[in-house]
């Protein structure tokens, strides 16, 4: 995915105390800039994933895969192509919800096949799951409402089909 | 077993027989088990000279080079040189004493965050949370640190850890998911590169510091005689290459060599070898034209094409990638190309003005070193008086705190050296500001009888700084070192000996007399300030 020199990148690192300080201390050190950055534990508790979505040319994409994979607990870096790729994010929203506008209010969420998790007489809140378009376009939905609270996950990521990150060559290594 | 002894004999294990450091409260579990130990301990004088230290001792004994300090002060006053250790890509393990586990993160008396505040110039750290850990990241560290592209990795030890009761065991092997440096040079790759070495006109090699820590020497002789490719180096790249050798041409760099920066950019090809081709390498990589081919080769995969765009990258260690090389390489004619960088090469002269001219100093002395001479530079003019004008014969050592340029790096890195390595000549060059960022290592120096001998240019400024000041703001401030000691009788106070030199006709005997005295020797030449860097 390159829209805007965005790129989405998974990474392996080793599920240690200090790991997230370092790198996201590379990007701060280095100049980088990231969008955002999801993380958790994996299928083998010893192992944490990263997601991570950074902006930058080729020459900086570069660069941050290389300065990744020298931190000795990043196992594997990979770059997720979008069109192969399954991209999800998890979005909370809290919206103004009066009497009147509570059903239309309802009725997007129900054709974005979000989820009502919370009523109060003044709001109601909203659990979306979706790429960033389809949060993107909900949240400018939401605004005439009077959105009062957003909170997002960040982009969280894997490949299409059988193919495992594992399985990728460390990055540098050649054939 | 008591974890601190079973740290001491990690280190034995590792083959380590010197350590550099200063005790403290919270690293004295580990000092006991030292003290019943048969490894050697220099306590330096301050916590950075003990890192620098280390730093010598590795760069010259090819093996990791140890420091330690305790929690707080201790480990801080240790950053400067881990973070010099860091850039010039020097293996350390640096160990350092910590606030009992339970107090971690309270402010609690001589607490820092030393992992948090090494992330970025250590190539590991881990702070210890459980002794049983212990052995692992010893072994680790020792193997990240000496391997790959070498640097310091530092552990810090809580207090409780090191007193804790661990089971002895020392694991023989290494396994780290996310490190796997690359050794042998990819074949495709190195046939690209010989085929682009057989088609340029004008090929040159750029030999960097990776050459000195890979030892990679034989190999680049061997592969620049058989090509017939002449060789240029970076400041950190000294002594890669015979200097009394035809293909040899020079020194690089803002500070380097002028026609060795022209030889650059006449070339059609150049072969990096072990260089990160650095801001102050490169010039702003001006020298380099745009249609020159590159070919790169460095264990770094990060440091190819991060400065320049690089046509041909080669990733492993240059030792193991020059021998694949030399194996196929076909000899070039390059009698016409090496014919013209001949020509090219101007002759130093050396003039004799009002006190000493430090370049001629330098020349005088390196006449005078034998064949396996290490010089040791501090930074600023003094640096490159001595980079320029020390002859790397085949055997000798040139050091300096090339990528950091750290002021007081001098003194404690030959102290280093001389300890690694007690029957070579080790000559500490340093300016009269540098001398004072690390003199109280005379200490050291004395109490340890280290037969080293330094050659302080005085100039009474900061020379370095006063120059640039004057050549981009035509006045220079704040650089004068006014009533800087008598130089002489402070070493006389340690009980070194010393001369002063105010004239260059008392030179050759300053120095005779400098390397046939027994024990240390201080030679203070009096310089002008106005001299000039190059
Ligand atoms: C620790 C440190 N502080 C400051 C500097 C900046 N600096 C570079 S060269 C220099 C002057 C060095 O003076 P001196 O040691 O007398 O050597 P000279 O240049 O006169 O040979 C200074 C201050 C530095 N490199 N390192």
């Amino acid at each position: 995915m390159s829209v805007n020199n965005r790129h989405v990148l998974s990474v392996l690192v080793e599920n240690q105390a200090g790991v997230l300080s370092r790198v996201s201390g590379l990007f701060s050190r280095r100049g980088y800039n990231i969008d955002s950055l999801s993380v958790g534990v994996t299928e083998d508790p010893a192992i944490s994933r990263m997601t991570i979505v950074v902006r930058g040319d080729s020459y900086i994409l570069e660069q941050i895969k290389k300065q990744l994979n020298k931190l000795i607990d990043v196992i594997k870096v990979i770059e997720l192509d979008k069109d192969r790729s399954v991209f999800r994010e998890l979005m909370l929203i809290k919206v103004n919800a009066r009497e009147n506008t509570r059903a239309s209010i309802i009725e997007i969420v129900d054709i974005f096949r979000a989820s009502v998790v919370d009523v109060s007489s003044e709001t109601l809140t909203v659990e979306m799951t979706g790429d960033e378009d389809k949060i993107e376009a909900f949240i400018d939905l939401m605004k005439p409402y009077g959105i009062r609270e957003i909170v997002r996950t960040g982009l969280t990521a894997l490949e299409r089909g059988s193919k495992e990150i594992q399985s990728y060559k460390k990055y540098g290594e050649e054939d | 077993m008591k974890a601190a002894e079973a740290i001491v004999k990690f280190l034995v294990e590792e083959g380590v027989d010197t350590v550099f450091g200063y005790p403290g409260g919270y690293i004295v579990h580990v000092y006991e088990a030292l003290r019943k130990s048969d490894i050697r301990h220099i306590l330096v004088r301050q916590e950075s000279a003990a890192a620098h230290s280390a730093n010598g001792y590795a760069r010259v004994s090819g093996k990791t080079g140890v420091c330690i300090a305790t929690s707080g002060p201790g480990a801080t006053n240790l950053i400067t040189g881990v973070a010099t250790a860091y850039m010039d890509s020097i293996p350390l393990v640096v160990l350092t004493g910590q606030v009992p586990s339970s107090m971690i993160g309270r402010d609690v008396f001589q607490e820092a965050d030393i992992k948090g505040a090494t992330e970025s110039f250590t190539k590991h750290n881990y702070l210890v949370r459980d002794a049983k850990d212990l052995p692992r990241i010893f072994r680790e560290a020792f193997h990240i640190a000496s391997t790959g592209r070498p640097g310091p990795v530092l552990i810090d030890l809580p207090h409780d850890i090191q007193a804790a009761d661990i089971p002895y065991s020392y694991p023989e092997t290494v396994h780290i998911s996310g490190y796997k440096p690359t050794v042998k040079g990819h074949e495709g790759q190195i046939k690209r590169a010989l085929k682009a070495i057989a088609e340029s006109e004008r090929p040159l090699i750029l030999a960097g510091g990776g050459v000195n820590l890979a030892r990679a020497h034989t190999e680049l002789l061997y592969f620049s005689e058989k090509s017939g490719i002449p060789v240029v180096h970076t400041l950190m790249g000294k002594g890669a290459f015979p200097s009394n050798h035809p293909h040899y041409v020079g020194m690089i760099g803002t500070h380097g060599f002028s026609y060795a920066n022209e030889a650059v950019s006449m070339a059609d090809l150049v072969v990096f070898i072990g260089a990160r081709i650095a801001d102050r390498t490169a010039g702003g990589t001006q020298i380099l034209p745009e249609n020159m081919r590159i070919v790169h080769i460095d264990v770094d995969p990060a440091e190819i094409g991060k400065i320049v765009g690089t046509n041909i990258p080669i990733v492993g260690d240059l030792r193991v990638i020059l021998k694949q090389m030399n194996e196929k390489i076909k000899k070039k004619d390059t009698s016409a190309w090496l014919e013209t960088l001949r020509a090219m090469k101007t002759e130093e002269t050396y003039e004799t003005g009002r006190l000493v001219n430090p370049k001629k100093a330098i020349r005088i002395l390196s006449g005078k070193l034998s064949d396996t001479a290490i010089m040791v530079a501090d930074v600023g003019q003094n640096q490159f008086w001595a980079a320029r004008h020390f002859e790397d014969l085949p055997g000798r050592k040139f050091m300096a705190s090339g990528g950091m340029g750290t002021m007081g790096y001098g003194i404690p890195a030959a102290v280093g050296a001389k300890i690694a390595a007690p029957d070579r000549q080790v000559v500490a060059v340093c300016g009269d500001g540098g001398f004072q960022m690390s003199m109280f290592e005379l200490g050291t120096i004395a109490a340890n009888e280290i037969d080293l001998k330094i050659v302080l240019f005085n100039n009474s400024h900061l020379g370095m700084v006063r120059e640039i000041q004057n050549r981009v703001f035509g006045q220079n401030s704040h650089t004068a070192l006014d009533k800087n000691p008598d130089f002489v009788m402070l070493a006389k106070a340690y009980g070194i000996s010393g001369v002063r030199v105010e004239k260059d006709e008392d030179l050759k005997s300053a120095f005779d007399q400098a390397l046939s005295h027994k024990g240390p020797f201080l030679v203070e030449c009096v310089v002008d300030p106005d001299e000039s860097t190059l």
